[in-house]
């Protein structure tokens, strides 16, 4: 049982990560695009929105027929897991770097930077407060809903709560479960800490 | 060294500069005096390309700024504004060093304009250099806004109301390093500010604004002398 629990975690905290890393290379150029394209604002944070109301069972359910990214297994439950943990991170890089203070900006173009420079050397640093939060945000719900993936063969914590579900055994469940919320707390500590490293000032 | 020929700018459906013509002359501070939404900071930007005419064209040195490249243009300029503008997470080394870095100066020479341009202003390198600029008074940071604006050593400087923001008695010792720098650096500046005695003190000539339009163009002398009812009005602050 043991084993099984170490190996589960392991599972999980893969899928977690993989997720996360997918939801980050999206979410945060795209954030930052919106800065500029106000005019796709409104769709492409409508279209994350509409992805975080649809319940997580049938977002999984719903992607399985579908091609290239369907299917039974770890690819699936990636996917679903992405589209849930865009919206913060995109809203957050988005109100981040609208959060500069713009005379600071103004002074930076006035100064001679380049759009490039503007970005990677104020309005990133200066965002990046925002932008871990939303992580943070997303990294701990993404923990807790990728125990549903298990419900189509990806794996993780969550085989262990489904099996309990199904054998109505409580103890099952809590093997799964507990894992789970430690890893969520963990996983917001340590993001919460580097989070407070990040901006001296 | 600046000029503005015939020129309109239109935002939004309104006129904010019309058929505005100027010649900023080597080495003079031209001080843009008027009300708010007269203009004048839309002038000053015109100056830098953060905005370009929608009709008529601005001259920087024989060039129209829609012929320069944008950030070859900036660089050559300094620019201070009333808040300042301070990059909150670059120490004040780091912001003073910012466009000769920019410039790609070699890193010795950067540290020692800097400390050399701090010293200037009155601000101990030894004690500021590593600070952020949120442990700074308003007056520190207003300095080190001008020495950021001074660091590459830019034959014009733009400063658009740099003194708003601080208390009256710091504001009167700003003035006074401000006319200290003027008279040794003998740079070329344009000045916006509302504040007519401000204007008088700190300007060579003095350019008042009203609704778009520049009304009075008059050293300080011949400035006090103007019977146009917006001078007057302003005039009559001093009493």
């Amino acid at each position: 049982m043991r084993e099984e629990i170490l190996r589960l975690t392991g599972e999980h905290v893969v899928l977690v990560l993989i997720a996360m890393s997918f939801a980050a290379a999206i979410g945060i150029p795209l954030g930052i695009t919106l800065v500029r394209w106000e005019g796709g604002r409104r769709w492409v944070l409508g279209f994350a929105s509409v992805m975080q109301t649809v319940p997580s069972l049938a977002l999984f359910g719903f992607l399985i027929p579908l091609p290239f990214v369907g299917g039974i297994g770890k690819r699936t439950a990636i996917v679903a897991l992405v589209l849930y943990a865009l919206l913060p991170i995109l809203r957050n890089t988005l109100t981040g770097i609208l959060g500069v203070d713009a005379a600071v900006r103004e002074s930076a173009v006035a100064m001679g930077m380049t759009r490039w420079q503007v970005l990677c050397d104020v309005e990133l640093p200066l965002a990046s407060r925002t932008i871990l939060a939303g992580i943070r945000v997303a990294t701990v719900t993404t923990v807790g809903t990728a125990t549903i993936a298990a419900a189509i063969g990806a794996g993780g914590l969550g085989v262990l709560i489904f099996r309990g579900l199904a054998s109505v055994n409580a103890q099952q469940i809590l093997a799964g479960a507990a894992p789970a919320a430690v890893l969520a707390l963990l996983a917001d500590g340590a993001l919460g800490w580097i989070e407070r490293r990040v901006s001296p000032y | 060294m600046v000029e503005f020929r015939d020129v309109g700018f239109e935002a939004g459906g309104r006129n904010i500069l019309s058929d505005f013509c100027l010649e900023i002359r080597s080495g003079e501070t031209l001080v843009l005096l008027g009300r708010s939404g007269s203009g004048k900071t839309t002038a000053l930007k015109l100056i830098n390309g953060l905005l370009y005419p929608t009709s008529g064209e601005v001259r920087v040195d024989g060039r129209a700024t829609s012929d320069w490249d944008p950030v070859r243009l900036r660089r050559r300029i300094g620019y201070a504004i009333q808040d300042v503008g301070l990059f909150p997470h670059f120490t004040v080394e780091l912001n003073v060093g910012l466009v000769p870095r920019l410039e790609n100066w070699p890193e010795a020479r950067v540290h020692d304009r800097v400390r050399e341009l701090l010293a200037m202003l009155e601000l101990d390198p030894d004690v500021y250099a590593r600070r952020l600029p949120c442990e700074l008074s308003g007056g520190q940071r207003q300095r080190v806004g001008v020495a950021r604006a001074l660091a590459a050593d830019p034959g014009l400087l733009l400063f658009d109301e740099p003194f708003g923001a601080l208390d009256p008695v710091t504001r009167v010792e700003a003035q006074r390093q401000f006319l200290h720098l003027r008279d040794r650096l003998g740079k070329t500046a344009v000045f916006v500010t509302h504040d007519v005695r401000e204007a008088l003190l700190l300007g060579s000539r003095v350019g008042l604004l009203r609704e778009g339009r520049l009304e009075l163009l008059a050293a300080p002398d011949a400035f006090r002398r103007s019977d146009l009812p917006e001078a007057r009005a302003f005039l009559e602050c001093l009493e």
